[in-house]
Formats: C-alpha cells, sequence, structure tokens
C-alpha cells in the first residue's frame, strides 16, 4: 500500500466509523427504549423480594413444583426443576436419607407404611436462594447470569453459552442446563409475575401458605412479619452466600 | 545511532493504529456497548413480558364472588382456586375462550389427603383405600368447603403417625383419652381447642405407680426411677420402649 491509498482509505474510515457508531447506539437504544416502553411506572429499585418458608406447613403435595413447571414453561422430564421438595428421614441411627418427591406418577389410592425406624420425617421445598451475594454471578464468564436491582438473580439466555459453570458453583444444586436452548435455567422469583404485583405460581397454589412472598423493603408485608415471628434459618449459612429464601422451623439436618 | 527508516515507518503505522483503535474504543463508540447493563437490562424487561398462566385468586373472585366468599371461611380458604382448577389466566381475561376443568375425581384429593407418615402433625389425611371408597368425595365433601357431613370421631384422621405408631407399639391398647382430654371443639376447628398433655410424673403413675390399679402395667417406684424427669423425657409416650 502507498502512502496515497493509505490517507484514501483513511478519509473513508472516518464515515464507516460514524455509521459503526451510529449502528451501535441503535443496538443499545433499541434495549433501553423498549426498557422504558414496558417496564412502565415499575421502579426495581423500590424492591427487595424474598420467599418465606414454614417448613412445619409443607404437605408435599408438590402443587409447587407443577405449578412452576407450567408458568415457567420448564421441562416436564423429572429431573428439571425450578423448585422442587425433598422428603428428609431421619432414621433411628442418625442417618438420614432425602428422596425428591416425584410429580410422576401422581399418587393412587396405596399409602406409605410407616417405617418405626424412622424417628421423624418432614418435607422441604427448595428452589433458587436468590443469594443477595450469588456465587453463579461471579463465575459467569460472559456476565449472562446478574442480579437485578430488586434482588432478583436472571439469566440472559442470550448471552449465555451454557458453560455450566454456574451449575457447578451454585452450592443449592438450583440450576439446570435448559435441554431446549442449551442456557442456564432457573427460578426467577416468577419476575414476570411479581413486577405486576403478582405472587409467584408457587405461591398462588401453597394451599397451606407454607410458601409466602413479600418484599423486605414494604415494613407491612408477610415477610417481614414471618422473619419477626419466626426463628429464621438460612440453607448453608458458612457459605456466605446471604440467600433470601429464610426458612422456619428448619431441621438441623437439612443441608 | 540512526534508526533505520523502515523502523520509524513501521512504529509510524503502529501508532497511527493505536491511536486509532483508543479513538474508536473511547470516542466513537458509546461506553455501554462495553458494559453489560444495557443487555441486563433489556433482559429484566424480556422477562416481565413472559405471559402469565396462573391469573391468581383475586382475579377470579371478580366473577366467582359467591364461591370465593365459600371457600374463605372453610377448610379450603388458603387455596388458590387455580391449584384445583389449573392455570385459567386466558378463562380470567375471557370467560368465552372456555371454562377451566372440574376435577371430581377421587384421585384428585389424594395428592394433599392420602395419608403420607411425612405430613405435618394435625393435617386431615384418609385411607383412599377405606375412606368410602368407590364414592366421589365431592359427594360428601363441597371441594369449596369441605367440612365433613358428620365430625370425625377418631384420631387417626389428623394423626395418622402417632395412631399408627402407637397401634403397634406396647401403649397399644392404652387409648388416647387416658392422657389426652379433647374437648369436643377439637375436631371441627383443630387448633382453636387443643386437647391437654400429660402435666406430670403422676399421669403415667395411675397405671405404672406402685400402687396402681392397673393390673397389665410394669410398676416403677415413682420415687426414684428417673430421677426428677418427666416421664417421655425418656420414653416415647406413644411407643414407649425401654431405653438403655
Ligand atoms: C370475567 C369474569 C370471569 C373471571 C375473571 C373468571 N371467570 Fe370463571 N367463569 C366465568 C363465566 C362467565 C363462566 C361460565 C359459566 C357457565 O358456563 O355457566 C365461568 C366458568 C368457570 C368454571 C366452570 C364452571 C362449569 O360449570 O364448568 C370454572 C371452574 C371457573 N369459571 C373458574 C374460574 C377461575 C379459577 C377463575 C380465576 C382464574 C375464573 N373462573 C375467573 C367468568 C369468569
Ligand atoms: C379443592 C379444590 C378446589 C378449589 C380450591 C376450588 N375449586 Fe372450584 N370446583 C372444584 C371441584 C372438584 C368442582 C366440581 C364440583 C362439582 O362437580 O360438583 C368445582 C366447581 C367449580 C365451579 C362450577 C360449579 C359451581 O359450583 O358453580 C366453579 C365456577 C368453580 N369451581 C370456581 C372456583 C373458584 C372461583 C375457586 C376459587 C375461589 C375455586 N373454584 C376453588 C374444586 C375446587
Ligand atoms: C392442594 C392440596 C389439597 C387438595 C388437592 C385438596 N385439599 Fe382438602 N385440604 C387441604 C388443606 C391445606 C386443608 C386444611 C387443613 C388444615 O386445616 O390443617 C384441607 C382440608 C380438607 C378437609 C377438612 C376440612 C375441615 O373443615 O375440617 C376435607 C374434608 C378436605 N380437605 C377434603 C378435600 C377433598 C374432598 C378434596 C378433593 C376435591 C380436597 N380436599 C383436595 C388441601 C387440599
Ligand atoms: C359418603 C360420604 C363421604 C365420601 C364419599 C368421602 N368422605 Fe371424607 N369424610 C366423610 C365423613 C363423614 C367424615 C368425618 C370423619 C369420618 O367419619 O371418617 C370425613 C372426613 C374426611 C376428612 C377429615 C379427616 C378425618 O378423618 O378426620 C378428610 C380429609 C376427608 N374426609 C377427605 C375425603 C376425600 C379425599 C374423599 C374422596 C377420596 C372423601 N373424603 C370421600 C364423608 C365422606
Ligand atoms: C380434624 C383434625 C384433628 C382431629 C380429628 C384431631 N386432632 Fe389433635 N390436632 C389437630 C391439629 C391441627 C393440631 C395442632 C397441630 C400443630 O399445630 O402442631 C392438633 C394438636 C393436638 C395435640 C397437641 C396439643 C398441643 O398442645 O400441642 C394433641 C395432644 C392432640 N391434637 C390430640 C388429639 C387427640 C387425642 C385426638 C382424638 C381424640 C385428636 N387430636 C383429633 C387436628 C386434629
Ligand atoms: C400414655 C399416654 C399417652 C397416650 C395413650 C397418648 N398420648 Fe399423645 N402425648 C402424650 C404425652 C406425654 C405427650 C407430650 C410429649 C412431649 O411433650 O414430649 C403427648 C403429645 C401428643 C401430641 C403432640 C405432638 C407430639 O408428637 O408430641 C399429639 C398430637 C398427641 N399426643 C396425640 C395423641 C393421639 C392422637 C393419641 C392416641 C392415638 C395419643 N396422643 C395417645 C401422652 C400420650
Ligand atoms: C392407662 C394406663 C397407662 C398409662 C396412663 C400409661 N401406661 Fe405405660 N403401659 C401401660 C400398659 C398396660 C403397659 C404394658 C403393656 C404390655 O406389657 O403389653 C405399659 C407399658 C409401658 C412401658 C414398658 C414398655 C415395654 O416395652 O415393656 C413403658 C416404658 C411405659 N408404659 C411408659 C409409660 C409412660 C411414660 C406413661 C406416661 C406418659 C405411661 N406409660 C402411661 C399402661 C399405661
Ligand atoms: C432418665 C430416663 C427415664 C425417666 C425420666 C423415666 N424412665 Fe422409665 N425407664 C428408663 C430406663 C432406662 C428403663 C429400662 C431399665 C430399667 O428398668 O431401669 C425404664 C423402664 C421403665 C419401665 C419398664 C419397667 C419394667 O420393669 O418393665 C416402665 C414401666 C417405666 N420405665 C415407666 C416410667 C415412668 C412411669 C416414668 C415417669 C414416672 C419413667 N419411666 C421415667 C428410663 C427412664
Amino acid at each position: 500500500m502507498n502512502k496515497r491509498d493509505f490517507l484514501k482509505q483513511s478519509i473513508l474510515f472516518i464515515p464507516a466509523a460514524g455509521l459503526m457508531q451510529t449502528l451501535a447506539r441503535v443496538a443499545a437504544g433499541e434495549d433501553m427504549a423498549t426498557a422504558a416502553a414496558t417496564s412502565g411506572d415499575y421502579d426495581a429499585s423500590q424492591h427487595w423480594y424474598g420467599m418465606g418458608i414454614d417448613v412445619d406447613k409443607c404437605i408435599g403435595c408438590n402443587r409447587c413444583v407443577e405449578a412452576c413447571k407450567t408458568e415457567n414453561n420448564v421441562p416436564q422430564e423429572p429431573f428439571f426443576f425450578r423448585t422442587w421438595i425433598e422428603r428428609y428421614s431421619i432414621h433411628a441411627d442418625g442417618e438420614v436419607t432425602v428422596e425428591c418427591v416425584s410429580t410422576q406418577p401422581p399418587r393412587g389410592e396405596e399409602t406409605p407404611q410407616v417405617d418405626p425406624d424412622v424417628v421423624r420425617s418432614f418435607f422441604v421445598p427448595k428452589l433458587c436462594n436468590q443469594c443477595a451475594n450469588p456465587p453463579c454471578v461471579q463465575v459467569c464468564p460472559v456476565g449472562a447470569t446478574f442480579q437485578t436491582k430488586d434482588g432478583v438473580v436472571l439469566v440472559d439466555e442470550k448471552r449465555c453459552i451454557g458453560c455450566r459453570y454456574c451449575i457447578q458453583a451454585c452450592p443449592y444444586g438450583a440450576r439446570y442446563l435448559n435441554p431446549e436452548t442449551k442456557t442456564a435455567d432457573k427460578c426467577t422469583f416468577c419476575y414476570h409475575r411479581v413486577t405486576e404485583g403478582l405472587q409467584p405460581a408457587c405461591v398462588e397454589v401453597c394451599p397451606t401458605q407454607a410458601r409466602i412472598f413479600g418484599d423486605f423493603k414494604s415494613e407491612a408485608s408477610r415477610l417481614v412479619r414471618f422473619e419477626r415471628v419466626n426463628e429464621i434459618s438460612v440453607l448453608k449459612p458458612d457459605m456466605n452466600t446471604a440467600p433470601k429464601v429464610r426458612y422456619a422451623k428448619l431441621d438441623g439436618e437439612v443441608r | 545511532m540512526k534508526i533505520p527508516e523502515q523502523i520509524t515507518r513501521l512504529g509510524m503505522l503502529l501508532a497511527g493504529v493505536l491511536a486509532a483503535v483508543l479513538l474508536l474504543r473511547f470516542v466513537i463508540l458509546p461506553a455501554d456497548m462495553f458494559s453489560a447493563a444495557p443487555h441486563q437490562a433489556a433482559k429484566a424487561v424480556r422477562e416481565m413480558a413472559k405471559p402469565v398462566h396462573y391469573a391468581g385468586m383475586p382475579a377470579c373472585r371478580e366473577c366467582h364472588a359467591d364461591i370465593y366468599d365459600t371457600k374463605s371461611a372453610g377448610g379450603h380458604r388458603y387455596m388458590g382456586c387455580e391449584n384445583c382448577h389449573g392455570a385459567a389466566a386466558a378463562h380470567a381475561s375471557d370467560p368465552a375462550t372456555g371454562n377451566p376443568p372440574l376435577p371430581s375425581e377421587r384421585e384428585f384429593c389424594y395428592a394433599c389427603h392420602a395419608f403420607d407418615p411425612s405430613r405435618p402433625n394435625g393435617f386431615p389425611q384418609i385411607e383412599p383405600t377405606e375412606h368410602r371408597a368407590g364414592k366421589k368425595c365431592i359427594r360428601c365433601h363441597d371441594p369449596h368447603d369441605p367440612v365433613p357431613p358428620s365430625a370425625p370421631s377418631d384420631c387417626s384422621g389428623c394423626h395418622g403417625v402417632i395412631a399408627k405408631t402407637k397401634a403397634t407399639s406396647s401403649h397399644a391398647t392404652v387409648e388416647c383419652a387416658a392422657c389426652h382430654e379433647v374437648p369436643e371443639q377439637h375436631f371441627t376447628s383443630p387448633r382453636a381447642a387443643l386437647p391437654t398433655k400429660p402435666a406430670g410424673r403422676e399421669s403415667c403413675g395411675q397405671c405404672h405407680g406402685s400402687d396402681a390399679t392397673d393390673s397389665g402395667a410394669p410398676r416403677v417406684d415413682l420415687a426414684s426411677h428417673g430421677d426428677s424427669y418427666q416421664c417421655w423425657q425418656c420414653h416415647y409416650p406413644h411407643a414407649p420402649e425401654m431405653t438403655r
């Protein structure tokens, strides 16, 4: 390339860069414009969502699991869950067994026997703990997993590259790789519902109010009352994840 | 030493390219392009725009206020309508799109009411093969207010694990009433009227004390046996096996 050609192309470069700038603005601006249009007057910074779970009230009916799958198009196979129920059985010799309560097949006429060897058994609802200090966000190499201002951890399926680091990093096993999109997926606290003032689907169908949803920033919320009247624990407190899913009457054996 | 001409030119070219890149990165292209914030905001918006399938109980109340009111007074008061009728947002926004299903089969109620030892103490449960077998549940229980046609007379419906445990223990023959005084109201609104629990060692002593009249029960010396602890701190009263 001689000097003349170089200069000619430099001159071309300036309008080309201008064009790129415009394109970049459009790409970013489009997102921002839709953001402004659809979110309406919802102000995420005014909320800080959480869930309270009263273990003593869970009857293990699995309605929450089914409703979650319906509401969020979670694959029906019994190994993809955004929320699930575990049955804990504490045996006389101290052994603890845990099984995931199956949604398939539905419960029939047969009823389980009382095992004299089991000292105590109960159900524990599990879901993404929506940590205030989420390990999954830290490990994501492409920034696809992030926390919104209202404290909900979301996965941008357009950015996710399906590397599964977050699935490994989650101490609660709350994430799975969606077989259809091949991206990481998990509970969103039903973000599309709660930002409209509805309850998450699992809370909506819970027959015993074992699940309570609320806003830590609203003082007269059931969640704040729940925290006040119960002895609250979180799962794996030693991980310093600061979960926003709070448990009442949680047995020490639950991990 | 003189720097060779070609090195100087190469140097100038590289400097020019570097300047162009820096100009592009920091001046021409918007800072947003290198931040995750716009993508994340866009994702939040896409998430918010997802369709709602469960309309929520307040929506149903608008047109089915009568059923809502019936339900709010009965045992199913905390249950959302869509727990039984399935996701019905489409119906709630336009009833002409079709009616939600009516789950009238027996099997439908089993998910919550078939006996399961892990369910919490006091939750009403049945043995599906024994409880009015073959008849639809809704013949006797209005699903919107499932109060039984006659009050239960047996403790096992709500304390199944305790009743079944006791039935195979050495206290099988001892009635619940020997240790608990149960007010009538406990059968209809159990939490509003709780039964009594034994207050002290004498309660067990009526059968197990050395001066007791009950013939079948093994005797212990109330004054010394088990120090001053309550008997049920060592023996589970519903299955009082001997501990070592
Ligand atoms: C806009 C008013 C409206 C709302 C809101 C509404 N419904 Fe309905 N619903 C109707 C009408 C009208 C019918 C038809 C009644 C008929 O066929 O006799 C109906 C019928 C039904 C039926 C079937 C009755 C039958 O005999 O088959 C069920 C079940 C039902 N609704 C449940 C719900 C639930 C659950 C919700 C809340 C998610 C809801 N409805 C919200 C108006 C409404
Ligand atoms: C425990 C499950 C359950 C819940 C909760 C429930 N339903 Fe029903 N519902 C039924 C069943 C079962 C039937 C069918 C009754 C029959 O066939 O006689 C029914 C019938 C109906 C019908 C049509 C028959 C009638 O009685 O008019 C409507 C409308 C209805 N339900 C609306 C509602 C609404 C609204 C709610 C919430 C306020 C609700 N249901 C909550 C189980 C339930
Ligand atoms: C999703 C779970 C669920 C389903 C399904 C369900 N129930 Fe219930 N049922 C409950 C709960 C929760 C209570 C309240 C228990 C309590 O007060 O502790 C209850 C209470 C009852 C009671 C006792 C009410 C009283 O006043 O003492 C009866 C009877 C009953 N249900 C019958 C039925 C019948 C019949 C069906 C099927 C149409 C049904 N239930 C379906 C959860 C359910
Ligand atoms: C023929 C009428 C009839 C039918 C059918 C019937 N029940 Fe009952 N149910 C009763 C009566 C009466 C009681 C009061 C306790 C008793 O007598 O067992 C009762 C009590 C209950 C209780 C309270 C628990 C207890 O024993 O205290 C539940 C839960 C219950 N029924 C659920 C169901 C379910 C679920 C079905 C269907 C699988 C059903 N019932 C079918 C009449 C009926
Ligand atoms: C209709 C359901 C039902 C029936 C029938 C029933 N209970 Fe209960 N019972 C409950 C509930 C609900 C509780 C409260 C459980 C809780 O909050 O942990 C309870 C609690 C109790 C308690 C504990 C009280 C306390 O202070 O903790 C005793 C003891 C008890 N019941 C004994 C009985 C006996 C004995 C019978 C039979 C004569 C009986 N119950 C029949 C539902 C029932
Ligand atoms: C031999 C006396 C005795 C008999 C018989 C007995 N109980 Fe109890 N029960 C107790 C004592 C003592 C407690 C208190 C235990 C404690 O506080 O640790 C208790 C506690 C309870 C509780 C509270 C929850 C729990 O597990 O501690 C319930 C519910 C209960 N009994 C139900 C029943 C029922 C139902 C029957 C009949 C099937 C029955 N009991 C028979 C002595 C008895
Ligand atoms: C109504 C009388 C009665 C009362 C009250 C009673 N028991 Fe008993 N208990 C018996 C009888 C009868 C047996 C022996 C049954 C047998 O040997 O078959 C027995 C057996 C026992 C045994 C021996 C078990 C074994 O394996 O040999 C223990 C321990 C026991 N009871 C503890 C208690 C305690 C603790 C209480 C108070 C919470 C209590 N009982 C209240 C009647 C009673
Ligand atoms: C500190 C724990 C403890 C306490 C408290 C306690 N027991 Fe025992 N009990 C035992 C042990 C251990 C045995 C078996 C060894 C023995 O016979 O001493 C036993 C045995 C028994 C037996 C069987 C005796 C036989 O000969 O078969 C009865 C009945 C009994 N206890 C009743 C009671 C009663 C009633 C009370 C309350 C007054 C009570 N226990 C309090 C620990 C305790």
